[in-house]
């Protein structure tokens, strides 16, 4: 049977990077069994043996709060039955910051099992003056210590080494618990497992000896909740005696362990370690000096969101025009192979116009994910949650929100998904609600059509940034302007109650790995074309049929019969062709009209009028609600279908330029243009992202209610939006 | 009596009592704010909360409130 490795560590310690180097590129990722909790795992391969690793998520502590915690400590103990126990743990650990690393290690050695300490960041430690004897601190764990450098791959055979020999049973056999805990605590949790294993039937396994620590130490903790459920008042009864007996001199049972923990680690540490006294300031705490300063901290940090989004508009220009123009040759090529009829028409205004219409954005959207993982990955981040705690803390949020929120930003799933950081359930949910105001990328196809057709390009602020950039800003932030509000309503009715603390890490500042970068942008971009592939793919060959059919026999012959009329009437040649071309399009618009999807878009027209759309915009509008990137492609496939030749080759913007009314006046102006940004800004339209929801919260009453309040708004919006703007904007 | 929050950037102390119960307290004990450690205030966000310290040898961001739990020696 494969071996199965856990490798584990703090967050922010190269435990990515230490992966990627054991691994290469045989990581496959998917999520725990009824969890969204990532699974990735990895072949280390060692000569003719293949061990297989996974990569644990980032922990402080075995005491578990959070959805991530709870799978790290059920998986190393072996709790988690649809998974290969794991026979054994490499901790990575950050040279440059032992003492608090060093404590997540002593719980790890009560696990028993064998283990390697990888000691990653040597030269930040080595820069800062903090000499490491490892071999002493080797004797210390009893367990190989393995000095590595993951961003240099330095380090790596010796790693590779110390593997095998765990995979070989080389290893010194693990010694149980190390840290000096009080009689009284050790005498209580004997007795807790006593009493837990009577219930052995109930709880449906035998609780190990780690686990019955934590129920007995974690008040109000996950381990705790876990064992309550199942076995009633009276086990908590017990479990309060056994917490009483397990202290002494008036210390709380977490202060015991802590205590007991850090007095292990500061043993250690003075056997094998020294530090320079007084410490050197680091190159982060200089770095921070400026980044995280008052006023240079807060212009920093508009002016890096000012630039990422000035970028994603005018940067990637180029690369989609040349996206662009490859499509339409697509297309055209495609159409001179087939002959005129149905299949033409599927392919050609189908199915390319409309998955090319979609993956036009794929430059835009690698881009945010670019400089989202660029953020991230140099550690960046925790510094803009110590910017923007307070600011959140108004609408009752904290700086642990923003994370989840500016992932939002890229997409809303990743967003929904790292809210599982925030250890407050109240938190939590608020964030989950509100994640999906944020403009996701899936909403920049929308605002990029209607800003580059209808806002002009105006120089504001000095020639620095142009109209278009400066809306496409506004309508970021409406987004956040909602939320605001929306999660303070939240946290005063649904999810009132205590503030939640911000304990928050702040990581050393470092070069973000190409690597890790790559493969976050890759994903994502990956994600973005296999939803373009088939989701949008087969909605979109859905709204081209119901735009396609019914076909009817009597517009062809009436139009059939206007054409044998025209061609008898004498006019020159130039005059005829003309003539023949308005036909051409008065019957495509004919066919359109009284299609499947004319007729709905007829009916539901009136609902949409206030906001100054016609049946076509709310049409596709209603196609695009399990994805809203799929308007794009929907306007494409609804605007071109009556388009002549000419226009046909051109752009999906000069189209919607010309668009009119049946009465000839222009369909779309700012106004209407605003109105659709407002309302794709604000709608819920992502059947993932509702998905998601209810995976995170557990219950579909939370998608539902998100799904209610972010539409209603979303209708609203657009109609203020529209009728306010008609008034301020002459012309229009 | 001082506590972490009344400390001003630069000035350091050694943890006597962490106060509090439950999560909050139990958390910070895990990030190394317990007794006997010594913690330095770094400096404070722009509009004033939360404050960064250096404890055991990394920074460490919290609240005032949450640093207003944590008793200071002398």
């Amino acid at each position: 049977m494969q071996t199965t490795l856990a490798l584990v560590g703090n967050p922010n310690v190269g435990k990515t990077a230490v992966f990627n180097a054991l691994t290469g590129l045989s990581a496959t990722t998917g999520n725990y069994a009824g969890v969204t909790v990532s699974r990735t795992h990895g072949i280390v391969h060692l000569g003719e043996v293949k061990i297989d690793l996974a990569d644990l998520p980032g922990t402080y502590s075995l005491a578990a709060r959070s959805p991530d915690e709870v799978i790290v400590a059920d998986v190393l103990m072996d709790q988690r039955p649809d998974e290969v126990p794991v026979s054994g743990i490499i901790v990575v650990v950050d040279a440059s910051n032992l003492e608090r690393n060093l404590y997540f290690l002593s719980q790890l050695v009560e696990l028993e099992k064998p283990f390697i300490v990888a000691l990653n960041m040597m030269d930040i430690a080595d820069r800062r003056g903090i000499e490491i004897n490892h071999e002493a601190l080797s004797e210390a764990l009893g367990a190989p210590v393995v000095p590595v450098c993951a961003h240099k791959r330095q380090g790596f055979d010796a790693l590779r080494k110390a593997i095998l020999a765990l995979h070989q049973g080389d290893l010194e056999a693990p010694r149980a618990s190390v840290c000096p805990f009080p009689e009284s605590q050790t005498a209580a949790v004997d007795e807790l497992a006593r009493v837990l294993d009577t219930h052995v039937d109930k709880i449906g396994r035998k609780i190990p000896r780690p686990e019955v620590a934590r129920i007995l130490i974690d008040v109000g903790g996950y381990a705790e909740k876990r064992v309550l459920g199942r076995l009633g008042e009276d086990f908590g009864e017990t479990l309060v005696r056994c917490r009483t007996e397990a202290v002494e001199n008036g210390l709380t049972l977490p202060a015991q362990e802590a205590k007991a923990r850090y007095n292990w680690v500061k043993q250690i540490l003075s056997e094998s370690v020294t530090r320079p006294d007084p410490r050197r300031r680091s190159r982060s705490e200089r770095i921070d000096n400026v980044l995280t300063h008052k006023l240079f901290g807060t212009v920093f940090f508009v002016a890096i969101m000012l630039v990422v989004f000035q970028s994603i508009y005018s940067w990637a220009g180029p690369v989609m025009d040349l996206v662009d123009g490859s499509i339409g040759a697509v297309g055209e090529g495609i159409g001179s192979f087939l002959p005129d009829g149905v299949l033409q028409s599927l392919v050609v205004d189908g199915i390319v116009a409309g998955v090319g219409s979609v993956l036009i954005f794929l430059p835009q959207i690698l881009l945010l994910s670019l400089f989202i993982s660029l953020l991230e990955d140099c550690g960046y981040m925790a510094r803009a949650a110590f910017l923007m705690d307070k600011l959140l803390g108004w609408c009752g949020l904290s700086g642990q929100s923003f994370i989840p929120m500016l992932s939002s930003f890229a997409c809303a799933i990743p967003g929904v998904m790292a809210a599982r950081t925030i250890y407050d359930r109240r938190d939590r949910f608020t964030t989950i609600l509100v994640a999906p105001l944020m403009s996701c990328s899936a909403r920049l196809p929308v605002y990029i059509i209607m800003i580059g057709a209808f806002i002009p390009e105006t120089k504001v602020l000095g020639g620095f940034l142009t109209l278009p950039a400066v809306v496409l800003l506004l309508m970021y932030s409406l987004g956040v302007a909602v939320a605001v509000p929306v999660a303070w309503i939240l946290k005063k009715t649904i999810f009132r109650g205590e503030k939640p603390p911000l304990i928050l890490e702040m990581p050393s500042y470092k070069m973000p790995q190409g690597k890790t970068v790559f493969r976050k942008v890759y994903r994502e971009g990956k994600d973005f074309v296999t939803r373009a592939g088939t989701l949008i793919f087969a909605v979109t060959v859905v709204v081209w049929a119901l735009a396609y059919f019914p076909r009817s026999s009597e517009i062809a012959e009436s139009f059939e019969a206007q054409r044998t009329e025209v061609a008898q009437s004498g006019l020159s040649e130039e005059a005829l062709e003309t003539r023949l071309q308005e036909l051409d399009n008065l019957e495509q618009g004919e066919y359109l009209r009284n299609s499947v999807l004319g007729r709905m878009g007829h009916v539901i027209e009136p609902v949409f009028r206030p906001m100054g759309w016609d049946w076509r915009i709310a049409t596709a509008t209603i196609a695009s609600f399990p994805a809203r990137e799929i308007i794009v492609a929907t306007l494409g496939t609804l605007f071109n279908m009556g388009a002549d030749e000419d226009e046909e080759s051109e752009g999906l913007v000069d189209t919607l330029r010309n668009a009119t009314w049946p009465d000839g006046r222009p369909l779309f102006n700012i106004p209407v243009a605003l109105s659709i940004m407002v309302f794709f800004a604000l709608c819920a339209q992502c059947g993932a992202t509702l998905v998601t929801i209810k995976r995170e919260t557990g219950q579909w009453r939370w998608p539902a209610l998100a799904f209610t309040y972010m539409t209603l708004l979303a209708y609203v919006g657009a109609i203020v939006t529209y009728q306010v703007s008609s008034l301020i904007l002459p012309g229009a | 009596m001082r506590t972490l929050d009344q400390l001003k950037p630069k000035e350091s102390g050694v943890i006597s009592t962490l106060h509090g119960v439950g999560d909050t307290q139990q958390r910070l004990l895990e990030m190394g704010v317990s007794d006997g450690a010594e913690v330095e205030v770094l400096r404070f966000a722009p509009l004033g909360d939360p404050m960064e310290v250096y404890v055991r040898g990394f920074h460490l961001t919290l609240r005032k409130s949450e640093a207003a739990m944590v008793q200071l020696e002398g």
